[in-house]
């Protein structure tokens, strides 16, 4: 059975989809996704479907689930190099992705998750008091 | 509504022994019908085509437009009504051209006072008619692909994508937006962004003389597709009678940020892409 291959850039993983999404292939990706996220401990998935000239309601179901997966594992997800054409049919198809974020291109997504994690971070300093008052 | 050939070769004879007196008539009749608006020698080229053509059909046999032979008569119609069309003639100054043969040869057929002379001029004026219609429908075909063609370079002149910043795109809408145009700009759009690899897009209707609910739609739906491609649209150059539509019609942009200029939305979009203008004190000559 063919497989998504999952790389590991830095704090990144990169997944390229590059054939037609089957059921299998599909909970297979989702299974791997979620193996190497607690593996490595990434916080950012980036899910490049440039190569895809169709995107309908099953991929677009896909693509959800993996970030909900990612969300609960503390990874943020986004979804690059969606073509204008598959862009138009989703929108007269009426489909939405929703709770994905999107960016135009590899470059674009890896600086959207750094921009994330950073803002998460200083929420997080913000919000603990002591983080503060401990270092003088 | 063909002649047969009897008939055929009696209107080429008739035609064509009395050729000078037929195109001299002729030429008159559609020079007072044009008043004056094409010369008297382009006038008379033109009939003696069309009279060479006639003859020469009439001489092969049976007249009939459909057919084999008469590929030079409908050629010499064809052209005049191409030229006609695009010189901006109407239809009837145009179809009067043929008609007018009809006087020439009832004065023709009067003068020679057969027994068949009725008969014959019935069949010939029949012949005129189906000219004359055939002469319509090219005219007409004509002015259609007048219209298709500027339809085409309008759509190609006025969708341009501008480049104002690293980073930023605009589009200017300019004039009406129809579903053809709304599909061009969203196309046009989105692959820029693409090539490009910009995060950011200004759509500007400025240009919009009027924003109904398709049009609406239309701009939403590019909105909607650039942001599914990892885009931010920007929508400005809204007047305030436009404003004031969009409310009465109850459009909801709903997060889509609009703005009153291209001047603000660039603004805006520069704050959001952390980058700052600051005025330098202006130079002073002193």
């Amino acid at each position: 059975m063919e497989r998504v291959p999952i790389l590991k850039i830095g704090d990144i993983l990169l997944v390229s989809i590059q054939l037609d999404m089957s059921d299998q292939t599909a909970v297979q990706l989702q299974e791997d996704l979620a193996e190497r996220i607690v593996a490595t401990g990434c916080h950012g998935v980036i899910i490049d479907i440039t190569a895809l000239d169709i995107v309908d309601s099953f991929v677009g179901r896909m693509l959800s689930t993996i970030a909900s997966i990612s969300k609960v594992l503390d990874a943020e997800t986004v979804v690059v190099g969606m073509r204008p054409a598959v862009a138009i049919t989703l929108v007269e198809l009426g489909l939405s992705l929703n709770g994905i974020r999107t960016a135009l291109n590899v470059e674009r997504g890896m600086e959207l998750i750094a921009a994330a994690r950073a803002d998460e971070l200083d929420h997080q300093l913000d919000d603990d008091p002591d983080a503060e008052t401990a270092t003088p | 509504m063909a002649l047969n050939a009897e008939e055929s070769g009696r209107l080429a004879a008739l035609l064509g022994g009395h050729a000078e007196q037929v195109t001299q008539r002729w030429t008159d009749i559609v020079a007072s019908s044009l008043r004056g608006r094409l010369s008297h020698a382009e006038l008379r080229r033109q009939v003696e085509d069309l009279h060479r053509a006639i003859v020469g059909a009439g001489e092969q046999g049976a007249i009939d437009l459909s057919a084999e032979h008469a590929a030079e008569l409908r050629a010499a119609l064809s052209e005049l009504s191409r030229g006609r069309a695009r010189q901006g003639f109407s239809a009837t100054e145009t179809t009067i051209s043929i008609f007018a043969l009809k006087d020439v040869l009832a004065d023709l057929v009067q003068g020679s006072a057969t027994a068949d002379a009725l008969h014959d001029y019935v069949a010939f004026s029949k012949l005129v008619d189906e000219l004359g219609l055939f002469t319509f429908e090219s005219f007409v075909r004509t002015r259609e692909s007048l219209i298709a063609d500027q339809a085409e370079q309008l759509l190609e002149l006025s969708t341009p994508v501008v480049k104002l910043w690293e980073g930023v795109v605009a589009v200017p809408l300019v004039g009406t937006l129809d579903s053809a145009r709304a599909q061009v700009v969203m196309e046009r759009l989105l692959q820029t962004l693409v090539d490009t690899g910009s995060p950011y897009a200004i759509i500007d209707i400025t240009g919009v003389p009027a924003v109904d609910t398709q049009v609406a739609q239309h701009i939403l739906k590019t909105v909607v597709a650039a942001r599914l491609m990892g885009a931010d649209c920007i929508i400005s150059g809204i007047r305030p009678q436009i404003a004031q539509t969009i409310v009465a019609l109850g459009i909801e942009f709903g997060d889509i940020a609009t703005k009153a200029s291209l001047a603000d939305a660039l603004r805006h979009v520069l704050r959001l892409n952390g980058v700052e203008t600051a005025r330098r004190q202006p130079r002073r000559d002193v």
